[in-house]
C-alpha cells in the first residue's frame, strides 16, 4: 500500500517536470532549436540528420561545433576531439547537479542515463527547481522535464526544418542572442551560493580573455581557472567573515 | 567517404556527437555520486561549472554566428547593458532582462538596417 502511494507520487512529480515545457526557459531554448534549424538547412544537412542528433547530442553547443566539423569536411576523429573538448563542462555541470538530485538509494545506472538529458537549459532549470521538490522525487521531477524537452525539441526541429529557409535578419539575430542572455539572467537570478555570482562574473571576462590567449582550449582553461578563483575567493571572504562575527 | 553518405553521417554523429559529449556526462555522474552536497570539493565544482558556463555565455555575445556576426560589438555589449540596467533595478526578474536586452537589439539591429 505505502509502495503504491509513493508511485503515485512519482508519477505525479515525473508529470510537474513535464509541466516544465511550458516555462519560460523551455520556450527560450525551443526558439534557440528553431535558430539551429535555419543553421543546418543552410549547411545542407538533412532533416533526419538533424533530428537524430538532437536527440543523440543534445547540448546545443556541442551540436552547433559537430555542424561546423561536418561542413568544414572535419575528419571524424578532429570532430570527435573538437566536440569532446567543447563538452567538457558537461561533467562539472553533471557533478554539481547530482548531489542535488539523488537519494542514497538512487541506483547509479539510472542517473547515467538522465544524465543525458543535461544541457545548459535543463541544467540551470533543474538547479533551480530542484529545491522545491521534496528530495527522493527530484529524480522523476528532473526525469519528466529532461526527456519531455528532448523529444519536443526533437519533433520541433523535424517539423521546423522545412519552414525556416529565410527568416528576416532581425528575427533570426535576435533569436541567437536569446540563448546568452537566458542563460545569465536566470544563473544570477537562481544562484543559491554566493560563489555562483563571483564565478559568473569572473567566467565572463576569463571567457574571452582565455579565448584571446589559447583559443584551443580556452572554456576549459576559463572553467577551471576561473572557477578555481572565484572559489578561493568566496573562500577566503567567508573565513574572514567567520573569524570576523 | 563524406558525411552525406547514409550511414556514414549517423556513425558519425553518434561518434562525433553522442560519444564525445555522454563520456562527460558519465564521468560527471560517477564524480557527483562522492560528492556530498555540502562540502568545500561541491562548490568548486559548482564554481567551475558556473565560469564554464559564463565562458559560453561571453563567446556567444562577443563572437556570434550567422546575421549577428555582421553586428557592430558596441551594440550586442549596450544590449546587455540595458538589460542588466533593467534586471537589476526592477526587481531582478529574468524576464525583464531579457525582454529589454533582446528589444534593445532589436531597435538597434533595425536602427543600423538590418
Amino acid at each position: 500500500m505505502k509502495s503504491d502511494e509513493n508511485d503515485q507520487s512519482s508519477v505525479v512529480w515525473f508529470l510537474t517536470g513535464m509541466r516544465g515545457l511550458f516555462s519560460l526557459p523551455a520556450f527560450i531554448l525551443m526558439l534557440s532549436f528553431v535558430g539551429f534549424c535555419s543553421l543546418t538547412a543552410q549547411a545542407g544537412i538533412p532533416p533526419e540528420q538533424v533530428v537524430f542528433m538532437t536527440g543523440m547530442v543534445w547540448a546545443l553547443p556541442a551540436k552547433v561545433i559537430l555542424v561546423s566539423s561536418m561542413m568544414s569536411g572535419a575528419s571524424l576523429a578532429a570532430a570527435f576531439l573538437a566536440v569532446s573538448l567543447s563538452s567538457v563542462r558537461l561533467m562539472p555541470m553533471v557533478a554539481a547537479l547530482i548531489p542535488e538530485l539523488r537519494t542514497s538509494k538512487t541506483p547509479t545506472w539510472l542517473l547515467l542515463f538522465l544524465s543525458h538529458f543535461v544541457a545548459i537549459t535543463a541544467w540551470v532549470f533543474a538547479m533551480e527547481k530542484v529545491q522545491a521538490v521534496p528530495r527522493d522525487r527530484r529524480v522523476a521531477f528532473f526525469a519528466g522535464f529532461g526527456i519531455t524537452l528532448v523529444v519536443a525539441n526533437m519533433v520541433l526541429v523535424g517539423v521546423v526544418y522545412h519552414f525556416v529557409a529565410d527568416f528576416p535578419p532581425i528575427v533570426a539575430g535576435c533569436l541567437f542572442f536569446l540563448t546568452p542572455i537566458y542563460f545569465l539572467a536566470s544563473i544570477w537570478h537562481s544562484a543559491r551560493h554566493p560563489v555562483v555570482h563571483i564565478a559568473l562574473l569572473i567566467g565572463l571576462v576569463a571567457g574571452p580573455l582565455f579565448y584571446w590567449l589559447m583559443p584551443e582550449f580556452d572554456i576549459l582553461l576559463a572553467g577551471v581557472g576561473g572557477g578555481t578563483l572565484a572559489w578561493a575567493l568566496e573562500r577566503f571572504w567567508r573565513r574572514r567573515r567567520e573569524i570576523g562575527a | 567517404m563524406t558525411w552525406q553518405d547514409g550511414w556514414w553521417a549517423y556513425a558519425f554523429i553518434a561518434i562525433a556527437g553522442w560519444l564525445a559529449t555522454d563520456i562527460w556526462r558519465w564521468l560527471g555522474v560517477i564524480a557527483g555520486n562522492r560528492l556530498r552536497d555540502d562540502s568545500e570539493a561541491l562548490n568548486w565544482v559548482r564554481a567551475v561549472a558556473t565560469a564554464l558556463v559564463a565562458a559560453v555565455i561571453a563567446k556567444l555575445v562577443l563572437y556570434p554566428t550567422g546575421v549577428l556576426e555582421q553586428s557592430p560589438l558596441w551594440l550586442r555589449l549596450g544590449a546587455v547593458a540595458i538589460g542588466a540596467s533593467a534586471f537589476f533595478l526592477l526587481g531582478r526578474k529574468p524576464a525583464i532582462g531579457i525582454a529589454t536586452t533582446i528589444a534593445a537589439l532589436a531597435a538597434g539591429l533595425w536602427w543600423l538596417g538590418f
